[in-house]
Parts: C-alpha cells; structure tokens; sequence
C-alpha cells in the first residue's frame, strides 16, 4: 500500500560486518561511558540527611502565622476555603473574649481549623485569597504517615511556633 | 392608559402611573440600568433620599419644560413628568458621582468584611466592587463605636452604620412608640434605643433583614458561619402573627438562620415575626419549597454544583434508574 504521508522508509537490513560480528567494539564503547560516569558530578540526594534546595517559589506545607505581637493573624473569613478547589479546608470561628486580645489579632478568630493534606493540591488559592497575610505556603514537604486521619492537620500543627525577641 | 406618564430611561421608554418615583420606574423595566439604592427600602414609608447612591441625570424635565435639571437628583425621591429623559449609565456624570458617593460613604465604614457577617450579602460591598475605587483619601481616625445589645438576639455595631435610616423607618412602622432612632447631627450622629431599651415587638427582627451593610445582625448567627457556605432555602410555616414566609439558610442538616425572603434588590417581600427568625430553627418547623433562586455571580451560589440531579439518560434507563436507587433518593430529599 502507498503510504499517504511520504515519511515512510524502508529498513535494510544489511548482513554484519567482520567487526560488528565480533561484539567486542560495542562492549568496550558501553564499558568507556559507564566508567565516565564516575567521574561527573552525582545528582543522587541521600534524602533524609540531606536536603535539596527548595526553589524561591516553592509550594510547601501550609503555615499560618503570627503578626509582630505574636497573635494569630488568621480570622476564619472563610475566603481560604472558598478558594480551594479541592475543599480541603474547614473552619469554624469564635468570637474573641475580653482579655484574650494578645492572643488573636482580630475579635473573630478560628476557633478549628483544619487542612486535609491528601486533598490539597498545593496550589496556593488559599494564600492567594487570604486577606490578612495569615497562610503561606512556606513549609516542608508533608510527612509520611500511615493512617489517613494523621493527614488531617489542626491547629497544632499550623500555627507557626512563637518567636522570641 | 391616557394618565400614564411616559418616560424613557437610558433610552428606553416605559409608561408608569403619575407619582411614581424615577427609581421605580427604572425597576419596572428591570436589569442593569436599575440605579443602586442604599437607604431606599419599598417596604418602608418615608425611606429614601439619604445615601444618594441613586444619583441619576436628568437631560430632558418634561415635554412642557424641557429643560435639564441641574444637578444630579436623587431618583428615589424624584418622581418621574410626562417626556422625561433620565441617563443612568449612559452618563458619565453619574458613574463618576457614584464613585464618589461610594467613597464618601466608606470613609468611616472599617473595612472588616473578613470579620463581618454580612459579607457576602452586602449592599455596600456590591457597591464598592462595581463603583469604588481600590484606595481611600481619608487620613483621618475612623469613627468607632462599642457594640450595643439591642435586647438579647440583635446586636449593633455602629461602626459599621451608614446612617440610612431604614433601621428607624422599620421601628417607626411596626411600633407605637418611638423606641429606635437617632441622636446627635452630623458626624457624630449614631443609631441608638435611648439608653440602650431593648425592643420588645415581635417584629425587631426586621431590622436586620433592611439593615444593608452589617451593622445590625442576627446574635443568634453571628460568627458561625459564612454566608457562601450556607445554602437557601424558601420554605412556610403556619405562624399566627407573620406570614411565615421565609428563607432557611442551611448548613449540612441544620438551619443555622431563618431570614426574610429577599427580591432581586435586597428588599424582603414580608416581614416575619421574631419567632420566626429566632426560635424555629428546626427543619421539622418548616414546609420546604424549593432552593432560593441566586443569582449566579453571587458568592452564595459559587461552588455550589447541582451534580445531585441525575442526568436524562439515567432517568430514562430503567437498569441504570436501580443503580443509582440512593443517588435518586438524595435527591427526593433535597
């Protein structure tokens, strides 16, 4: 049949010659590239000890953070989880109490807030949205675990550590 | 038909009765060209004519006097004359007038719509995002003011008000005496119940509902939850003081507020009592109709799919009708 396209070739098969026949060339020209390889630069990480480099606009574990006084930022506006587009956040709010304000920036904080890590898709609606500066992307990668009910991270595990000045 | 009064706004002709304001005019023939109105409320006598939002031109007075007007008028206070011409969008005065208004307005409003409840369903942030500008000019100290209980499930927050007046036309209208209203002139003026009286009628409630901005809410809703993950539902009850018709907003299972059922311009159809609003919160309360209608560029209706609805091709195949037996029960239900 004609080929339609005009890219069609036809193989030869040629009988080998003398020095293909012998095999011998071809072992010794894999053997020379292997042995290169021993002297370039590895691109193995032996991971757990140590780390590669993130880039600058790395997509991490999500952290939400504190403002200069080391209240939580956060307000439970629910624009995070409006935003996702794998409904991997929720949230419930409270209401501030009197003398609770060194504790939360704002008279409405979250109360719960939760982030399922195996729907997230790490794709940074959430800090987008946020219109309090209160999440960002700009953790590790998320742990391994076992059960799927250790994906689910609160609070505890959010909120960013309080520094000391 | 000879008494009617024909007017064209944005180049579009409509008949209304004489005394008709240019506001409803313009609501009869509906769509975009209706002007915004924050302190107009058709429920409510005597409303009307404070935030100016409604700011319209008119080009032509009438077919006897021709005349433009001046200035720019309040077109829910101007009623409309036989031959008139009114340019709502068409004019760039107006849309730059509002602009303005909308910045006058925001000047002592705190941006706290991450915190407030209304936020989703406000009049004022609809306004912002279509008339506003990203910035403020203001330099001064905002106006602040501590929250007050009005009785134990209204609470105002003052800070937030814009002084419409439509709280107090509400209170004016569903009670004898004057309980809710006004004091101080000017910048200092603020929404009060002289002495912080609680109100006892069964219809405080509804000032809530006129409420356009959040500066009256529901106690009994506050900080639970955003109105966008809410879903509305119409629904009825046989209640002896009200009509009993209202709006659930539902949250999974639970009704978590009970409002009065809103038009296409945020006005309620009727107002419901307040055992209506505050007590009935149980599904079993109510005999449900059928979802409110939302409009789709609303917050409320984003991410809300309606995948529950089975397709045409399972509802005709019998065999596939039996595989998908509790899909087509979940839906019965909704």
């Amino acid at each position: 049949m004609k080929s339609l396209t005009n890219k069609k070739k036809v193989l030869e098969q040629k009988p080998m010659s003398f020095w293909e026949r012998l095999y011998l060339p071809a072992i010794f020209r894999g053997m020379a590239i292997t042995f290169m390889h021993m002297f370039k630069k590895k691109e193995t990480v032996f991971y757990p000890e140590v780390k590669r480099e993130f880039s600058e606009n790395w997509r991490g574990l999500h952290s939400l953070k504190r403002d200069e006084q080391g209240r939580e930022r956060c307000t439970a506006c629910g624009l995070c989880a409006l935003a996702c587009p794998a409904e991997a956040i929720t949230m419930t709010a409270a209401e501030r109490k009197k003398g609770e304000e060194h504790l939360y920036r704002e008279e409405k904080y979250a109360a719960v807030y939760e982030i399922n890590m195996l729907r997230c898709i790490f794709c940074g609606l959430c800090e987008e949205a946020c219109p309090k500066e209160a999440i960002y992307l700009d953790g590790n990668i998320v742990e391994s675990n076992y059960l799927r009910q250790n994906f689910i991270y609160g609070k505890d595990k959010l909120v960013e550590q309080l520094f000391k000045v | 038909m000879s008494d009617q009064v024909k007017l064209t706004i944005d180049g579009i002709s409509v008949e209304v009765d004489p005394g008709t304001t240019i506001l409803n005019a313009a609501r009869q023939i509906g769509g975009d060209l209706v002007p915004p109105a924050m302190c107009y409320y058709s429920k409510l006598e005597g409303s009307g004519g404070k935030c100016r939002t409604c700011l319209v031109k008119v080009s032509k007075g009438s077919e006897k006097d021709p005349r433009p007007m001046p200035k720019l008028v309040a077109s829910c206070r101007t009623t409309v004359m036989d031959g008139m011409e009114v340019q709502n969008l068409t004019s760039p005065e107006v849309i730059e007038a509002r602009k303005g208004v909308v910045e006058m307005l925001l000047i002592n409003h705190p941006l706290d719509c991450p915190i407030c409840d209304q936020a989703g369903e406000c009049d004022l942030q609809n306004l912002g995002y279509a008339h506003g500008a990203s910035g403020t000019r203001y330099e001064f100290e905002r106006r602040t003011f501590d929250k007050i209980d009005i009785g134990d499930k209204i609470q105002l927050h003052m800070t937030r008000c814009i002084l419409c007046y439509r709280c107090v036309f509400t209170a004016d209208q569903i009670t004898n005496n004057r309980v809710h209203g006004i004091l101080g002139r000017g910048d200092t003026s603020e929404i009060s119940t002289y002495i912080e009286k609680a109100i006892t009628n069964d219809f405080s409630g509804n000032v809530i509902d006129v409420c356009p901005v959040g500066a009256l809410t529901d106690k009994t809703f506050r900080f639970t939850n955003r109105v966008w993950f809410t879903k509305p539902v119409d629904a009825h009850r046989n209640c002896p003081t009200c009509k009993g018709k209202v709006t659930l907003w539902y949250k999974g299972e639970d009704v978590i507020r009970v409002t009065g059922r809103k038009n296409h311009y945020g006005e309620v159809e009727d107002f419901i009592c307040n055992t209506c609003r505050f007590e009935k919160k149980k599904t079993a309360d109510w005999v449900i109709e059928n979802p409110t209608p939302i409009e789709r560029t609303s917050v409320i209706s984003s991410n809300h799919y309606d995948t529950l609805i089975p397709l045409p091709v399972i509802q005709k195949n019998k065999v596939l009708i039996k595989a998908n037996e509790e899909e087509f029960a979940r839906t019965k239900k909704i």
